[in-house]
């Protein structure tokens, strides 16, 4: 199967050289010989085409055709150069541009007012302007933004014990862009490395101004500020935003008490124990140096099978919520604990702009190799990142099925074709056929309006 | 619809609605002399605006301001003329900020906060009216659709400290979109892209509407001026209308001055000297990390032209900087561009302007960021701990602080320069540039009385 195939006509497809002596391994790594095929036989350019073209690839007569043509797409080569405003009329010119270029990472942009690659031709203001005219709603959510709430790992590093962090961030993201804003096509994509992407992708979404975009991000936003102020999450007010509320009661505090808490080991050291003791307000010191005193006991009390961490969380909320100490701001105190070590933190100027780039699904991380694959929402707990398929994986999978003349769907026996399907059945056919739908009814009101224009 | 809005526009003025909306240019005649007159006049309100949100005054506060301003300002002999002077003067000042962006933007932000003190002040039947006028896409809640959603208008309504709402209470809802500010600061619940706004967020709807439409007919005057009008009223409103806009807003310093010019062996020095706190600290920062995050390479180096760096010696210093950290190639792969792009030597070639005061203060640093203004970011600790370096000792610490929990950052850090130079500021800072060329003048005097 494997053998003989390998010396024909285009073995430069097959890398390894090992190959025929153990079995199907491929080296594990990130190079263009590995791009090359990947690009070669498994990006789904198609699957990407249909959803930029947004159901404007069809025959009806309200399609616009030019639609494709003015999204931006950027290219990050091997040699570092970056090529910006790349713009392609059909899928076959993407495709061919991919494979020529074979950049190392490809950026998705806004659809422009007209084609980018037109767009000196175009002034900077008044009538005829370059200007973003539709773009995705997107979030980026960075593990090394939590580098202050984790300690298993710190800045590029990730494991399964902060990814929970990310589970949170879309459990919480995913359910308030539909039950609060009322979106629905919404894509979650793993970002290669150390976080996730999220694309929303309905119309209303699309043609947001850059200051919706703005006042949806600072309604997701609660952690605010740096290692210059000391309270980052500071809840006034009798009560939390309903938002909030539904978060902090069915997500954040289960996984923190849950999880992150014991994998964490939040309270084991004095170390971290005091960053919890210094969001108390507390200014004559009551309260932390009584928890403080019962933590700095080195003999474990008889009660010592339970975790230390539960045993002192257990503590601090008795304290807080007894209501035996009047001081002000104490009230919401557990929850602005809770929210600082679970609440997930947004990259806010990746949502403010329609103009910001933001790299395309099914892209291969440079420095990991894995696959940026879509995630499903409502079994996100179940998406384990050290487990996505990497480029050298997918190869070594194709190589076992043997070497195929060009036959359509390679991706489909290797791993990635589970991600495809899920991209397909999921996202993209309830967006393009509700794109269908929202071309039908605007047609029809259209013809609606010009009937009545002729009955005057 | 035409007889239909004209009858609209009575009842409005029926309810004693004097609050136009400025929809259209009037018909009035106006003598050349009233021509300017009132538009200063117009013009001291919107100064007066301005001056107080950069001092960081309260909301309530600012309501009273503004009305008092207004009552000073713009009334007129004649009762019946009143409203006459209100809309002359504001086209008229339309004229005369329509022609940059920053004008356009600074007209845009100060009519837009009269408008609201202005609406807030108004009766419930006036309110309700001028909402007709701008046709919005709200929707009365139904006793019934408030039941269901009561639970949730109380908590939002407690989140904020406010009362809760009752059945008697009116609440509209409107597409999420309309309201950007409300969302943004969760003031409002939302459910499947609908708002629930209360009677008294209603004046944020309006508000934004409000904006939107000035900032589209400020766009169209524009264009009318510089195609037609300018020219044509060359001998007689176009010299006045000039004459009016370089009077309000102070310099952006975008052209440094000579003698405020620095080299890169004086930058230590100066730092220490002239810089105001967030520079000082954007300064330590990269000293420290080798680094800064976009913010801060933002804030700082646009700060540093307008101090009078030259372009080469910016890339100099921040590739001395960044290389200990990221190595010299990185740098000039991925930082070089952005320097040379703050000088408009990149892309659209735009010479961006150092930031102002009220810019920095309005910043949102993240994790990471060292940006914005450390006397409304830091805490207190931080705070005292970094007046403490500059040299602010004792008694001045504690006026700063005071300022500080007032929020009246741009005060704070005014009392922080006259503690550090030991001579009073009577204007006030309003931009770090003004900050630093000031104290570069205190110090040339200083070195010059010595010499």
């Amino acid at each position: 199967m494997t053998g003989d195939e390998v010396s024909k006509g285009s073995d430069d497809m097959m890398i390894d050289e090992y190959e025929q002596k153990q079995g199907n391994v491929v080296p594990d790594g990130f190079n263009s010989h590995y791009l090359k095929v990947y690009y070669g036989k498994l990006f789904p350019y198609a699957d990407i085409f249909k959803w930029m073209s947004y159901g404007n690839d069809g025959k009806h007569p309200v399609c616009d055709q030019s639609y494709f043509s003015r999204r931006e797409f950027s290219f990050t080569l091997d040699n570092e150069v970056y090529l910006r405003f790349q713009s392609f009329n059909s899928m076959s010119e993407l495709e061919n541009s991919v494979k020529e270029k074979c950049p190392v990472k490809i950026d998705i942009g806004p659809v422009y007012s007209v084609d980018p690659s037109k767009r000196h031709a175009y002034a900077q203001s008044g009538d005829n302007v370059f200007t973003p005219v539709e773009r995705e709603l997107i979030f980026d959510i960075d593990m090394s933004d939590y580098d202050d709430v984790r300690y298993c790992c710190s800045g590029a590093d990730v494991c399964l014990e902060c990814w929970p962090l990310m589970t949170i961030a879309v459990k919480v993201i995913d359910t308030s862009l539909r039950d609060d804003f009322g979106f629905s096509h919404i894509l979650w994509v793993y970002s290669g490395r150390r976080g996730v992407h999220c694309w929303v992708c309905d119309g209303k979404a699309r043609r947001l101004t850059n200051e919706q975009r703005a006042a949806i991000a600072d309604y997701f936003r609660v952690y605010k500020g740096n290692e210059n102020s000391h309270k980052k999450v500071s809840f006034t007010g009798l009560a939390l935003h309903p938002f909030l509320a539904r978060s902090y009661t069915e997500v954040l505090m289960d996984f923190f008490e849950r999880k992150l808490l014991l994998s964490q080991e939040i309270f084991s050291t004095e170390e971290r124990y005091e960053k919890i003791l210094d969001m108390i307000p507390d200014p004559d010191q009551s309260i932390t140096s009584e928890l403080r005193g019962k933590w700095q006991e080195k003999r474990r009390t008889a009660n010592s099978k339970d975790d230390i961490n539960v045993v002192r969380w257990e503590q601090l909320k008795n304290m807080l919520q007894s209501g035996k100490h009047k001081v002000q701001g104490l009230r919401r105190c557990v929850e602005e604990i809770v929210f600082s070590f679970t609440y997930p933190r947004l990259d806010m100027e990746v949502s403010k702009h329609m103009n910001h780039l933001l790299k395309a699904p099914f892209c291969v991380h440079p420095k990991t190799g894995r696959v940026c694959v879509p995630i499903d929402p409502n079994r996100c707990e179940e998406f384990d990142p050290t487990a996505v398929p990497t480029l050298s994986n997918l190869l070594e999978q194709l190589n076992i099925g043997g070497l195929r003349a060009e036959v359509d769907n390679e991706w489909d026996r290797t791993s990635l074709g589970k991600s495809i399907r899920f991209f397909r059945s999921s996202f993209l056919q309830p967006l393009l056929k509700s794109c269908k739908e929202e071309m039908e009814s605007s047609y029809n009101a259209k013809l609606q309006q010009s009937k009545n224009s002729f009955s005057w | 619809m035409e007889p239909v809005r004209s009858q609209r526009k009575l009842i409005v003025n029926d309810v004693v609605s004097t609050l136009p909306l400025y929809r259209s240019a009037p018909a009035l005649e106006v003598r050349l002399e009233e021509f300017e007159l009132f538009a200063l006049d117009r013009l001291r309100v919107l100064k007066g605006i301005s001056d107080a949100l950069s001092r960081g005054r309260k909301p309530e506060e600012m309501e009273k301001l503004a009305i008092d301003l207004w009552k000073t300002n713009m009334r007129h002999p004649q009762a019946s003329e009143v409203i006459n002077k209100d809309i002359i003067s504001h086209f008229v000042l339309r004229l005369v900020y329509c022609r940059t962006e920053d004008l356009r933007k600074w007209f845009l932000s100060m009519e837009t906060a009269l408008f609201r003190y202005r609406f807030k002040r108004e009766k419930q039947e006036a309110q309700r009216a001028l909402m007709a006028e701008f046709d919005l896409p709200y929707k009365a809640v139904s006793s019934s659709e408030f039941e269901s959603v009561k639970e949730k208008l109380v908590l939002v309504s407690r989140s904020l400290g406010q009362s809760s709402p009752t059945a008697d209470d009116i609440f509209f809802k409107v597409p999420f979109e309309e309201v950007p500010e409300l969302v943004a600061g969760r003031r409002v619940f939302i459910s499947k892209g609908h708002a629930y706004i209360a009677m008294s967020q209603v004046v944020s709807l309006v508000a934004t509407q409000f904006r939107s439409h000035l900032s589209r007919a400020l766009i169209l005057t524009n264009r009318k001026w510089t195609t037609t009008i300018a020219e044509q009223e060359k001998d007689r409103l176009t010299p006045i209308v000039e004459a009016l806009s370089s009077s309000y807003l102070g310099p952006d310093y975008s052209q440094p001055k000579e003698f405020a010019q620095i080299s890169l062996k004086d930058i230590e020095d100066v730092a220490k000297s002239s810089f105001p706190l967030c520079m000082r600290h954007l300064f330590e920062k990269l000293r420290e990390d080798h680094h800064l995050k976009h913010g801060g390479r933002m804030q700082l180096g646009l700060f540093l032209k307008g101090v009078g760096l030259k372009l080469d010696d910016a890339l100099a210093f921040w590739k001395a900087e960044f290389s200990r950290k990221v190595g010299a190639e990185r740098f000039d792969k991925e930082y070089s561009y952005g320097i040379r792009h703050n000088y408009g030597r990149e892309g659209k070639r735009t010479d961006y302007t150092p930031y102002s005061c009220q810019k920095i203060i309005s910043s949102t640093p993240g994790v990471g960021d060292h940006h914005g203004c450390p006397y409304r970011n830091f805490s207190e600790e931080n705070l005292r701990a970094a007046l403490n370096k500059m040299g602010v000792t004792g008694r001045a610490v504690g006026d700063v602080m005071d300022k500080v929990r007032n929020r009246h950052y741009q005060l704070a850090c005014t009392l922080t320069f006259e503690a550090v130079h030991g001579s009073s500021c009577d204007a006030g800072i309003n931009h770090p540039n003004q900050y630093f060329s000031d104290s570069q003048k205190i110090m040339q005097s200083k070195n010059q009385s010595a010499a």
